[in-house]
């Protein structure tokens, strides 16, 4: 029996959550789970936040995840960690890419960016992990692996082996991207 | 072998397996994709229409030819489409004809939520509804069959869910039948009123049969669980109801026109409380009242919008009914009074978007624009905040007339801006409208070269088709002037010193304009220009570049900062700076 695993994953638009989800959508069925993803996609390309929620389990039914109710809340930007935050579960894990983008209430100053974020969250949710994945993209040679960073921080916390991760990974990236995104990946599981 | 699949790609992959070879239909949200994948594969032939009224017609053409066709559409295309469905319901089908209705409850990107199991009953065609993406693959073939074994149309209703959700699919080898003959028949096909008062008795009798299919048909099932409490649903909520309400027995609807009254009767003999959970409007409900039947509804659950798990499960604890452990405490959780203020992440147009330059000429001049739907849409939001009024695709050409109309001081302040996929899907007919009744609006066309909103589909005017090959392109200027518009102009909204004369121009004029406002979408773009830089000395952050929403553009301290990452070089801001310190960075790179 597979333990049922509920993540989301949250960001930006154009901030490579589709790779991310492909890529550990491929893994859980590797892993033998059944899996439903949610990805509201509409406005996604224009900047607004974007949620992509997987589930999996032996046999899923609905494809939302339930507020309370994600292992793992992955936020690719502080501020939509905030947003997302309800949906954790009390002993769940919350990844934080420290990463601002400025919505554009913020830009034109309409509104202001949330100061201490992550103090908030990590006084709160016992496991916080922030993780600065720009900088070790860049690291590895190309800043867009930022997400596959992420990625691999993520595949630590799930009951599915490197192995599976990275076949998943062989898979889904194209050959040319590949060996970035395998010492981008290897970063994150490192951490 | 199986595949996880969106909704739309399983309706994509159900198509082609059930030997569909004629795919028609105009993109929107949630419904673009099934074409979008329905053209990837051999030996078929799919298309973009104008708009979805033309694309049902194709269709049809298509069904009496002998194909089986796939029509697609999101729910408010069916508004368009609305007048050939409704007697294409008398006329029946050759080929099996479905039209997929894709529903956005909840209104992700939609201006209105509408429930299309009404046209269904309205139109008196068959309705089924998919709740993962492996129903909706098989439903097109039982769709298809349908329509050819009871001679007629059939909806296939999906919403956003089920069309934007992946899930599994077992993917099965195509088998196409036969073209079938064409047979002229003008009892059938020529709806004149004596012909359409025989095909009206028919449809009658063909909903009679149709109930009776239902009775027995395997769409609709039942699952059995404890009998204190029995659940009819449809669609994703019977996947919510599953997980909200694991014990209960559940009568799962796949057919929901017509109904089968007797199976639903059965159903309610046999449980002691009967609850219909369904989104949006109570259209199993009220039908399963008139039944006699005593059931719950929408008196404990939302009309409006999306159900999900947590939300079923709170009515039907509030209603004494047990719920899963999971969501048996499910309830909104407590806000924190110390959480830091969440500012809300609205959707932008893109840095170097042309429409943000049309949008910036517009406010300066203060100007009443009455507007459309598409990418846009979005230069009614603030800091822009240039456009008033945006009801349905098409509408702001006539609305710019009407308002002259009522107030002729109007005339001289109110232009119409219109994106050119919504210009050929039905601007058309509101601009022959402003010349042929005397007015003199302005319309501008924003005219990106492609239909950007619903993710950059071709359109008459792009000059490729669906399937990728080269096609002749509308000249928007020759059909603008076709029409009797006498002062057409061209110009690039980017070059804004020229593009506010024009538009000056044309609105002072007393006869009908169009200004054709071209520059490629920034995300067709592929050769970007160098990033734009601001030189500190020169910039006094007086933000009047702020002003343009632009996503590249901050600045919270003295001086802006705009990001060399976002930034595409359109160098609008440039343009707008009167002190000269934002730089335009020069030669292309490759
Ligand atoms: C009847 C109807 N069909 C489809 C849609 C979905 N839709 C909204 S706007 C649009 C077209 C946008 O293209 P265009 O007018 O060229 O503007 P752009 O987004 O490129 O700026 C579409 C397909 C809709 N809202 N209504």
């Amino acid at each position: 029996m597979l333990k049922p695993f509920d993540v989301m994953l949250v960001g930006v638009g154009g901030q490579g959550t589709i790779l991310a989800t492909k890529i550990l959508a491929r893994a859980a069925r590797k892993k033998g789970y059944d899996i439903k993803v949610s990805e509201i996609k509409g406005m996604a390309q224009r900047g607004g936040s974007v949620v992509t929620q997987l589930r999996l389990a032996q046999e899923v039914h609905s494809p939302l995840v339930a507020e309370g109710g994600a292992d793992v809340v992955l936020a690719f930007e502080k501020l939509e960690a905030l947003r997302w935050l309800s949906y954790l579960k009390p002993e769940g894990t919350i990844i934080i890419n420290n990463q601002a983008i400025n919505p554009v209430p913020v830009l034109t100053g309409a509104a202001a960016y949330p100061e201490g974020v992550l103090e908030y969250i990590g006084g709160r949710v016992h496991n916080t992990k922030v993780v600065k994945a720009l900088d070790i993209a860049l690291n590895c040679g190309n800043p867009r692996t930022a997400n596959v960073v992420l990625l691999g921080v993520l595949a630590k916390h799930m009951p599915i082996e490197r192995e599976i991760w990275e076949q998943a990974l062989e898979e889904v990236v194209p050959d040319r991207f590949l060996e970035v995104n395998k010492s981008a990946f290897a970063a994150g599981y490192g951490i | 072998m199986k595949e996880l699949m969106s909704g739309n790609m399983a309706i994509a992959r159900g198509a082609y397996e059930a030997g569909v070879t004629v795919g028609v239909g105009y993109p929107g949200t949630p419904s673009t994709e099934v074409l979008e994948n329905f053209a990837r594969y051999p030996g078929v032939y799919a298309q973009w229409s104008p708009n979805e009224k033309v694309a049902l017609e194709v269709g049809i053409g298509a069904s009496l030819g002998g194909a089986r066709v796939l029509v697609t559409m999101k729910h408010v295309g069916v508004n368009v489409a609305a007048d050939p469905l409704f007697t294409l319901s008398y006329t029946g089908v050759n080929g099996g004809l479905v039209l997929l209705s894709a529903d956005d409850p909840g209104m992700h990107s939609s201006q209105n939520e509408q429930d299309n199991r009404y046209y269904a009953l309205m139109s008196k065609i068959p309705c089924l509804e998919p709740s993962d993406s492996q129903e909706a693959k098989d439903m097109v073939a039982r769709a298809l069959e349908i329509s050819e074994q009871f001679d007629t149309p059939v909806m296939l209703r999906t919403t956003t869910r089920v069309s934007h959700s992946q899930s599994m699919v077992q993917t099965a080898q195509r088998s196409v039948p036969e073209i079938k003959e064409y047979q002229k028949n003008p009892s059938k096909f020529v709806m004149t009123p004596a012909n359409a008062r025989g095909r009206r008795v028919q449809v009658e009798e063909r909903m009679e049969k149709l109930r009776r299919y239902s009775e027995t048909c395997s769409l609709n099932t039942i699952h059995w669980g404890e009998k204190e409490v029995g659940i009819i649903t449809s669609g994703i909520s019977y996947q919510y109801v599953r997980e909200a309400a694991p014990r209960a027995s559940v009568l799962k609807l796949g057919l929901t026109n017509p109904l089968p009254e007797n199976l639903i009767k059965n159903f309610a003999a046999q449980v002691s409380r009967l609850v219909v959970v369904e989104e949006l409007e109570p259209f199993l409900e009220t039908q399963i009242k008139a039944l006699g039947i005593k059931v719950m509804g929408k008196d404990i659950l939302p009309g409006i919008g999306e159900l999900n798990p947590q939300i079923i499960a709170r009515a039907l604890k509030k209603a004494g009914i047990p719920v899963s452990e999971r969501y048996r405490d499910a309830g909104p959780l407590p806000v924190d009074d110390a959480a830091p203020e969440t500012p809300p992440r609205p959707p932008v147009l893109c840095a170097g978007c042309p429409h943000r330059a049309t949008f910036h000429v517009l406010r300066k001049l203060k100007l009443t624009v009455t507007g459309d739907i598409g990418c846009y849409t979005l230069g009614s939001m603030p800091p822009l905040s240039a456009m008033d009024t945006c009801v349905c695709m098409g509408a702001g050409v006539g609305m710019a007339h009407g308002m002259a109309l009522a107030n002729p001081s109007m005339q001289n302040k109110a232009v119409a801006v219109i994106g050119d996929s919504t210009f050929l899907h039905s601007g058309v007919t509101g601009l022959m409208d402003v010349v042929y009744n005397g007015g003199s609006a302005t319309v501008i066309i924003m005219d990106n070269r492609t239909t950007a909103m619903t993710g950059h589909q071709e359109h008459p005017a792009t000059g490729r088709t669906l399937m990728g090959q080269p096609a002749p392109e509308v000249d928007l200027e020759a059909l603008a002037r076709s029409l009797g518009v006498k002062r057409v102009q061209v110009v690039d909204p980017l070059d804004i010193a020229r593009f506010e004369q024009v538009v000056k121009e044309e609105t002072a004029a007393h006869e009908p304009s169009v200004i054709i406002a071209r520059h490629p979408c920034a995300l067709l773009n592929k050769e970007r220009q160098q990033p734009v830089t601001v030189d500190a000395e020169l910039c006094i952050g007086c933000k009047l570049c702020l002003k343009l929403g632009c996503p590249a553009i901050s600045g919270s301290g003295g001086v802006v900062e705009i990001s060399a990452i976002q930034c595409s070089g359109c160098g609008l801001c440039a343009s707008v700076c009167k002190q000269g310190a934002i730089k335009k960075g020069g030669q292309k790179d490759a």
